[in-house]
């Protein structure tokens, strides 16, 4: 089976981020005054073979954890569906 | 003094390292493709500086998984010594051999100046021959350098004295407004627990010969030429 999973990172909540702060100020001075604040991520779209929906999602916590992020600074959620 | 200098696709500061050593400094030298499984029984291993993938990912992600790092473990497991320069430093940080990581720098730019380092300590192989509390002078030439790690490790880096080098005032100051990148702690340089792994943003080998107008970073290949011939 043929499955895609949309994988989103995030810097941890306990890590600044420069570039969210930068994007908000930015978003203020536009006449966006309501927002709170902006935190850039990355996102990833991985295409996989699996046996079944389970397997797919282990392998891509196992890509996760070995590649995609670093556990010091990031953290993710995925979603995989069939595709 | 035997060296190698490793070679990543990307790097761009392994001739100036490989020049510094061997011309400089006369050490027997050489380059070691990223593809080599093995190294030759050298006593240091430079990581250089450069853009190693491209930093494709995020910086030296993907050239911690080439076949020479493994290596590299291998030869600061038996107490050899490994410095990591700049995005050599990031590759030692994605290896784990060092805590922490790397965010871009608080500015968002790249910058590419002289700073001013304090040595914090000299009881380490790369700066035993330098004075505790002394400043240098050496240039940095990074996007991401501002250096982070959860309070836990900092604690424990600050206890065990493995912060070798702070950003810090041409007086030796510590102050944000000296701090070029928004490094925790204005930490510039560290050692391993071991105290054979240094990782270090500012480029010795930038200033280790006097046609370039500075010698300060040749103080810390002269400590490790003491510390091996010792």
């Amino acid at each position: 089976m043929n499955y895609q999973a949309q994988v989103n990172v995030t810097l941890k909540k306990s890590v600044l981020d420069p570039q969210g702060k930068t994007v908000l100020h930015a978003l203020h001075s536009l006449g966006f005054e309501e927002t709170r604040d902006v935190r850039v991520g990355k996102y990833f779209e991985v295409k996989v073979e699996a046996s079944d929906v389970k397997k797919a999602e282990e392998k891509i916590r196992k890509m996760c954890e070995k590649l995609l992020i670093n556990p010091v600074i990031e953290q993710y959620s995925f979603k995989v569906s069939e595709g | 003094m035997k060296a190698a200098v490793l070679v990543f696709p990307g790097s761009n500061c392994d001739t100036d390292c490989f020049h510094a050593l061997k011309d400089v400094m006369k050490m027997s030298v050489e380059y070691v493709w990223h593809k080599e499984r093995s190294l030759a029984k050298v006593d240091l291993v430079v990581l250089p500086g450069g853009f190693s993938y491209g930093d494709y990912l995020r910086t030296g992600a993907i050239a911690r998984f080439s076949p020479a790092m493994e290596a590299v473990k291998k030869h600061a497991d038996q107490g050899r010594y490994v410095i990591g320069i700049c995005n050599g430093f990031q590759i030692l940080l994605e290896a784990g051999l060092l805590p922490g990581a790397m965010l871009r720098n608080k500015t968002l730019s790249f910058i590419c100046k002289r700073v001013w380092l304090k040595v914090e300590d000299v009881n380490n192989p790369f700066t035993c021959r330098l004075k505790k509390n002394g400043v240098l002078s050496v240039p940095i030439a990074h996007g991401e350098g501002n250096y982070y790690c959860d309070d836990d490790v900092l604690k424990k880096l600050q206890d065990q004295s493995r912060v070798v080098f702070r950003y810090c005032s041409q007086a030796g100051q510590l102050g944000e407004s000296f701090n070029p990148n928004g490094s925790r702690d204005h930490i510039a340089g560290l050692v391993s627990e071991k105290r054979n792994v240094l990782g270090m943003m500012p480029h010795p080998e930038r200033v280790s010969e006097a046609i370039l107008g500075c010698e300060d970073g040749k103080k810390i290949w002269e400590s490790l030429l003491a510390e091996v011939s010792s």
